[in-house]
């Protein structure tokens, strides 16, 4: 079937599979590998892209289901060159290490600051509950996000 | 002023950030085969048919292939002691072993049609019956490899003495479950194989490329230059990629029975039985002393689960067995183990591998002793550690520790966390009845780090074309950040900054020869052989500039600051590594030192970790509010990168003592096999974590570093756990066995409160 998308800004027709998963879309088809998969049952957020500005796990949406949508993955948050205020953050604060949770582990982190106002510690670890991180304990990501949170930039993305 | 203990931003991170890495799936390999394979729904049965037909005509399919076809040898363990009649098919041959066993493989020329044609492949099994746990196939009533006789991978038994626990007045004896439980990496087993020409080109989701290509080519029987193994970047591995897997070592036979390159990367419900579990012990402690805390003798026996095929968790009992007395000065101490083969999923290290078992064993036998003494659980850890002027400490099973200050390490880590405070607060919600109690862990550990495998790592220095600076290294990073280290270790040296230096890692046809990452052995073999390259670089170029300024070699310095050589005293007059570089023209040994370190050992990081938790006496629900964690690793070369470790094996120590567990049910099934049934923890259910700094640098090596990747978790485990235990103690409770589901817990509260109604 067909489906036209909006991906980081960039107007895309694609002929798809009607069981193809957004993500496999993302990634086999345009060629953006910047998300990544971590589990088949929607438990890790590795997957996770904005979707008309809402954070959602791309292996849970069928790409067909996003046609006429816009979506944008970690390569289209600031682009190749700079960062996102989240993004300054996770290097900031070590908020990263093998990298593999991390464009996902942002876009969810994004798209939380855009969603809740007062963001506290327990606010940003229930809002990233869906989000598995194996090396960081999430201690750094914690830190980063409330610090991206009050960056004056926030509204960037 | 030295870079060396700043907190340098990771320079691994932009990429990270906004392109994302490219790890094995990512890759773009022309040509490629897609590989999926299909794996055993049986935990022990016969092959009794396979039938391809039908997948054979599925879309896209190229080949299938079973046990039958493949003529590679089975992959043996490779560890001293492993029967070779336990080496692992490549594809199970007559007998599947273990749920998630690779019995099959489809070639297609994308990916979702694998998956299909997988579907579509009819295995015939003739049920045998299965044996689960360790202990039960010690019975050896069920036997995996008949021709064996037994279940026995490895035996490890030393004599004990009947008259062991004579003169105590107190023994205390308990069987400890230390769980199986999944590495859970965020990024599965991925890799591709391509030959050109006679040589296999390998990519591997891997931490050391340089064994992976010893395996290939041993496997294969090839001379070692024909095989190139890359790592590219890899997303988490924990131990539990440290080898090659069947599904990686069969991938070049694959691309030659194909004639095209295969790529393969598995589910994560696949790697959930098929990537090797860690941990997996059965313990029995048994402690005795006086009743004035004093303990004088100490027995640790394990049954070892191995899993279906024995590897790396076969040897876990022997990195136990070098930690048994942790960090208490015990005269009398004895240890014996086993390794089991069982029809699950084969064990391998996991972030530990061994220590936290070692660890979680006799910190909890201390608690137990304490308890039966009516004595502070922190107060009968001061009573028995190893006093500080006793190091270097030779202990009762010959590890030989370097240097520490256990009792200090005890001591900082209650006054963090306000221990007394603490035990006050916990009498007043108990006087008071809360149902919402609160439990304090204290745990004491020493661990080895570099202790498995030569300790020393290659590293290469070499200085460009204008003065620019490349790093070479055996360790393997996927996480760790040596990128930023070994630079800033570079840099510190070289006086030429950090941008300046490249950095080159994981590809075995670009470094000689690794070790890779693991063990927490980097930094003190990886990261000490670039510190000892550098140095011997900036003498061979003192040497070159000596001759350039026309003086003497001993006079000439180099002024770090500038990155220039010039004679002592005159500095106007000097050389730049550019010009150095310009001058060596041709000369390719001139500004080039490969090296390889030789530290006189293995080091020992210690610490002590306070952990608070709430439970809540009528659910059994456990909230971890605090974990106070001391973590004395020597020098600190990058503190941003230290903490992070310590961040992370702190977690996976929490996850281990209250979440995660790998669980099958009787018949081998397994019942944790994705990550919605498996409670791999999340950012919820822990707290943020207070460190405390403290430094003994170790004698062992010119850094005065020792390992930092796992002591994290060997900390926390058992201090997570004892508060648990804590929390309950009033009502009688001793033990509860990890991990400390609101199930168990509520059942060990209940059983409390039944036998006090009595």
């Amino acid at each position: 079937m067909k489906i036209t998308t909006t991906v980081n800004g960039e107007q895309r027709d694609s002929e798809v599979e009607p069981r193809l998963l957004l993500v496999h879309y993302l990634r086999d088809v345009l060629g953006l590998t910047g998300t990544n998969v971590g589990c088949d049952t929607s438990s890790c957020g590795a997957c996770t892209v904005l979707l008309d500005g809402e954070s959602v796990k791309s292996c849970t949406v069928l790409a067909a289901q996003a046609d006429g949508s816009s979506i944008t993955t970690i390569e289209g948050l600031a682009g190749p060159d700079r960062m996102h205020p989240v993004q300054e953050a996770f290097q900031e604060h070590h908020g990263l290490q093998c990298g593999y949770c991390t464009p996902g582990m942002v876009m969810a982190a994004v798209s939380l600051i855009e969603e809740v106002p007062d963001l506290d510690e327990a606010k940003v670890r229930e809002g990233l509950e869906g989000n598995l991180c194996r090396c960081t304990g999430y201690h750094n990501i914690v830190k980063a996000v409330l610090a991206a949170a009050k960056t004056p930039a926030r509204s960037a993305s | 002023m030295s870079i060396l203990g700043n907190r340098v931003q990771r320079r691994e991170d932009p990429k990270f950030l906004t392109t994302g890495g490219v790890y094995g799936d990512d890759l773009k390999i022309e040509g490629a085969l897609w590989a999926t394979f299909v794996r055993s729904t049986m935990a022990h049965a016969r092959l009794t048919s396979l039938d391809v037909t039908e997948a054979r005509n599925r879309p896209g399919v190229v080949a299938i292939y079973t046990g039958e076809d493949v003529d590679l040898p089975p992959v043996p363990a490779g560890l001293p002691g492993v029967p070779d009649v336990m080496a692992r098919p490549v594809l199970a041959k007559g007998v599947v072993r273990f749920v998630g066993e690779a019995v099959a493989v489809v070639l297609t020329e994308e990916r979702y049609q694998g998956e299909d044609a997988a579907e579509s492949v009819f295995v015939d099994y003739e049920p045998l019956p299965a044996v689960v746990d360790p202990v039960s196939a010690l019975t050896g009533d069920v036997l995996l490899f008949p021709e064996h006789g037994s279940n026995v991978a490895v035996p490890m038994n030393e004599p004990q003495a009947e008259d062991f626990f004579d003169g105590c007045e107190v023994v205390v004896r308990h069987r400890l479950i230390n769980q199986r439980v999944a590495p859970c990496p965020l990024e599965v087993r991925s890799g591709a194989a391509m030959w050109e020409g006679d040589r296999v080109i390998q990519y591997a989701s891997n931490q050391a490329p340089h064994g992976a290509k010893a395996a290939i080519a041993g496997l294969y029987g090839l001379e070692a230059d024909r095989v190139r193994v890359i790592a590219p970047d890899v997303g988490g591995g924990f131990g539990a990629k440290i080898g090659l897997y069947v599904e990686d070592l069969i991938l070049p036979w694959l691309a030659k029975a194909a004639g095209r390159p295969v790529h393969w990367t598995e589910t994560r419900s696949e790697s959930m039985l098929a990537l090797g579990h860690g941990r997996a012990q059965v313990q029995d402690v048994a402690i005795g002393g006086s009743r004035d805390g004093k303990v004088e003798a100490y027995r640790l026996e394990v049954v070892q689960d191995a899993g279906a095929y024995p590897s790396l968790g076969s040897f876990l009992p022997a990195l136990t067995r070098l930690m048994t007395s942790g960090t208490y000065d015990i005269p009398k101490v004895e240890f014996s183990a086993a390794s089991m083969v069982t029809n699950t999923t084969p064990t391998v290290a996991y972030r530990g591998a061994g220590r936290p078992e070692a660890t979680a064993a006799i910190e909890r036998a201390m608690d137990l002793f304490a308890a039966e003494i009516g004595m502070d659980p922190a107060e009968v850890r001061k009573r028995n550690v190893v006093a500080n002027d006793k190091f270097p400490f030779t202990t009762p099973t010959g590890t030989v520790y370097d240097i520490g200050d256990y009792g200090g390490a005890i001591d900082l880590a209650l006054q963090a966390s306000d221990y007394q405070a603490l035990r006050a607060e916990q009498a007043t919600r108990r006087s008071s009845g809360d149902t919402t109690q609160i439990g304090i862990g204290v745990s004491s550990y020493v661990e080895i780090t570099n202790g498995a495998g030569p300790p020393g790592e290659y590293a290469k220095v070499e200085i460009l074309p204008g003065g620019k600076a490349r790093v070479y290294t055996g360790t393997s990073p996927h996480g760790q950040g040596h990128e930023t280290a070994w630079t800033m270790l570079a840099s510190e040296q070289l006086g030429i900054p950090m941008e300046d230096i490249e950095f080159v890692a994981n590809d075995t046809d670009l470094v000689p020869e690794g070790g890779g990452t693991m063990g927490s052995r980097s930094l003190q073999s990886g990261g000490l052989a670039v510190h000892e390259a550098s140095i011997a670089l900036v003498d061979k170029a003192a040497k070159l500039a000596a001759e350039l300024l026309e003086a003497n070699a001993d006079d000439v310095v180099l002024d770090k600051v500038g990155g220039r050589f010039h004679v002592a005293g005159t500095p106007a007059v000097g050389r730049s590594w550019a010009e150095l570089a310009e001058a060596a023209g041709d000369d390719g040994d001139a500004l080039v030192v490969a090296h390889s370190s030789s530290p006189a050992g293995p080091t020992f990081p210690f610490g002590a970790h306070v952990a608070v938790v709430e439970v809540d006496t009528d659910t059994g629900r456990v909230k971890l509010t605090r974990l106070v964690a001391v973590d004395d690793a020597g020098t600190i070369v990058n503190p941003l990168l230290a903490e992070g470790q310590r961040h992370g094996g702190l977690a996976q120590g929490a996850a281990q003592a209250l979440m995660e567990e790998v669980r099958y049910d009787d018949d081998g099934n397994p019942v944790t096999s994705n990550l919605a049934d498996y409670a791999m923890i999340s950012a919820t259910e822990l707290p943020s974590f207070e460190l405390v700094a403290m430094a003994t640098p170790t004698p062992i090596n010119a850094l005065g570093a020792k390992g930092i990747g796992e002591s994290g978790t060997i900390g926390s485990t058992p201090a997570v756990q004892s508060a648990v235990v804590d929390a309950l103690a009033h009502l009688g409770v001793r033990h509860i066995d990890m991990p400390a589901t609101p199930e168990r817990v509520w059942r060990a509260v209940a059983a409390a409160q039944s036998t006090a109604a009595e």
